[in-house]
């Protein structure tokens, strides 16, 4: 009979957070900011279809790096929850709360029991009446589970991104401002010919009062095209 | 059985919500109830929706819908609304039992929202007709026990670029129908007035007098149907689709073609 090889409890979690934080940081960064208008979602992502962003439900919003068939997975089993939920109950009964512990439950069982763990990290957003009301949550690829009050980043190069973010962030600033900041923080000092372009990016909105904007209680949408190249034009005209 | 990488491919491809509610929570659906033998006629045991019209007009559709739910002979509901946005191209409206017809609605809603989001992109018309039939002949053991639902369901189809309509019988059968058409019990008195005064090609405004006036001539001759109601300030629900998206026509645009047929009617002051 063979025997296996005796790997301490901590030697086997050391390897698989490792593990998962090597395939995270292969990816490009994603960058969730709370401002006056809403939460503001900006991705570096060349694929227009291919998305890290994306519509949970109808005041919450999902985006991930990583692995893009696990967190695709997480993300349409985000879906499923909410709507079953806001179905059975109602749609006020569905929160970022409730969303982001299922996901923390699934991500930790998962990195303890699974062959392999997941490499992804997500971030839940829920946008309420006022930045102050508005709830971040990050969460890693072992299950553990953040509650961040003004701005999230996620990806490869996220510490220095937040330290370029943490300098020019102001959460009484609007959409267009946001969007800025975060593009500005997701380039950093790359050199201005591979500044980023309005077609590497994929940037969305939860919007604070959709119902007044829009007539629909959908917050969720996405900034493309034109509006996009409009926002980040609006620094250099003065 | 699919097995193996197969099976994967087909469980990933589910984008329905009421297919993954029948596989994960079937106690959830509004249609999986057993409700044991047959006690016979329903219509005094649950509220009953009425008379829905629908037309096309130039550039898109419209529905609407009266205010009365009856229970037998009883009036159960004067404001009830049976006319509702399935998403923002397409508008539902449901004859038959109150209750199944709620919970059929809000399943379809979510349904098409569902499928927006895990696809992110709309449902194509066909698509959204479709599995409406297949949600309506999922409700035909019900519909054999007297709790029946029939939907009408219009929408603009963002592809053709016309409006379309679209009925259905309790076993699922869907029928796309041209220029109008109508359910419930006053139907057939809504049908017969929509003969007369529907043209090709009328404003949406011209369409919103003709629905209110085959509603009016629907309650006029069907008990179950509730007429306007200036007593109470009440009027028919009515949604309109076209390019531009579903909006609500509002109350007083309807007060005021109510107001029209009234005096018209009064002035004449025949019978019938």
């Amino acid at each position: 009979m063979t025997q296996q090889f005796y790997v301490s409890p901590e030697q086997m979690i050391k390897d698989r957070a490792d593990f998962s934080r090597k395939g995270i940081a292969r990816g490009r960064s994603v960058v969730v900011l709370s401002c006056r208008d809403g939460i503001a979602l900006v991705a570096e992502n060349p694929s227009p279809s291919l998305h890290k962003l994306s519509e949970i439900y109808d005041r919450i919003a999902f985006a991930a790096v990583g692995k893009y068939n696990e967190f695709e997975g997480l993300r349409q089993a985000g879906i499923r929850y909410a709507d079953v939920r806001g179905y059975s109950y109602d749609r006020a009964d569905v929160t970022a709360r409730g969303l982001a512990s299922v996901y923390a439950e699934s991500l930790g069982a998962v990195f303890t029991a699974e062959s392999k763990p997941f490499e992804v990290e997500l971030a839940v957003a829920e946008v309420g009446p006022t930045s102050a009301e508005d709830h971040l949550y990050r969460l890693s690829y072992d299950g553990s589970i953040a509650d961040e009050s003004s701005f999230i980043v996620m990806g490869g190069d996220a510490d220095a991104v937040i330290r370029r973010l943490e300098s020019v962030f102001d959460g009484g600033a609007s959409l267009s401002e946001s969007v800025r900041a975060a593009v500005q923080a997701l380039a950093g000092d790359r050199p201005e010919q591979v500044k980023l372009d309005p077609s590497l990016l994929e940037a969305a909105v939860l919007e604070r009062d959709p119902l007044t904007s829009r007539g629909s209680r959908r917050a969720f949408r996405r900034i493309m095209g034109r509006e996009l190249d409009d926002m980040l034009k609006e620094k250099e005209r003065p | 059985m699919m097995e193996g990488r197969e099976r994967v491919v087909a469980d990933a491809a589910v984008a329905s919500f009421s297919a993954y509610l029948s596989a994960a929570h079937p106690d959830q659906l509004p249609f999986s109830r057993n409700l044991g033998a047959a006690t016979g006629g329903s219509s005094a045991l649950a509220p009953q929706a009425t008379t829905i019209v629908a037309m096309t007009y130039s550039g898109g559709t419209l529905m609407a819908g009266d205010r009365r739910a009856t229970m037998g002979n009883v009036i159960a509901s004067r404001h009830i609304e049976k006319v509702f946005p399935a998403d923002q191209y397409s508008v539902l409206g449901i004859a038959g039992t109150a209750g199944i017809a709620m919970d059929l609605m809000r399943l379809f809603q979510v349904e098409l929202e569902h499928y927006e989001k895990i696809e992110d992109t709309l449902m194509s018309l066909d698509g959204k007709a479709n599995r409406l039939a297949a949600m309506v002949r999922a409700n035909l053991p019900l519909a054999m026990q007297g709790l029946a639902v029939i939907p009408l369901f219009t929408g603009y189809d963002t592809a053709l670029h016309i409006g379309r309509l679209f009925s259905y019988d309790v076993t699922g059968g869907r029928y796309e129908e041209q220029e109008h058409h109508s359910v419930g019990s006053g139907a057939g008195f809504a049908r017969g007035a929509l003969k007369k005064l529907w043209q090709p090609n009328m404003s949406r405004s011209t369409a919103v007098d003709v629905a209110v006036e085959a509603l009016y001539d629907a309650a006029d001759d069907d008990s179950a149907t509730g007429g306007p109601d200036p007593v109470r300030d009440l009027w028919p629900v009515v949604y309109a689709v076209d390019a531009a998206g579903t909006v609500r026509i509002p109350d007083r645009e309807l007060a005021a073609a109510a107001a029209r047929i009234i005096g018209v009617r009064s002035s004449v002051g025949r019978e019938a």
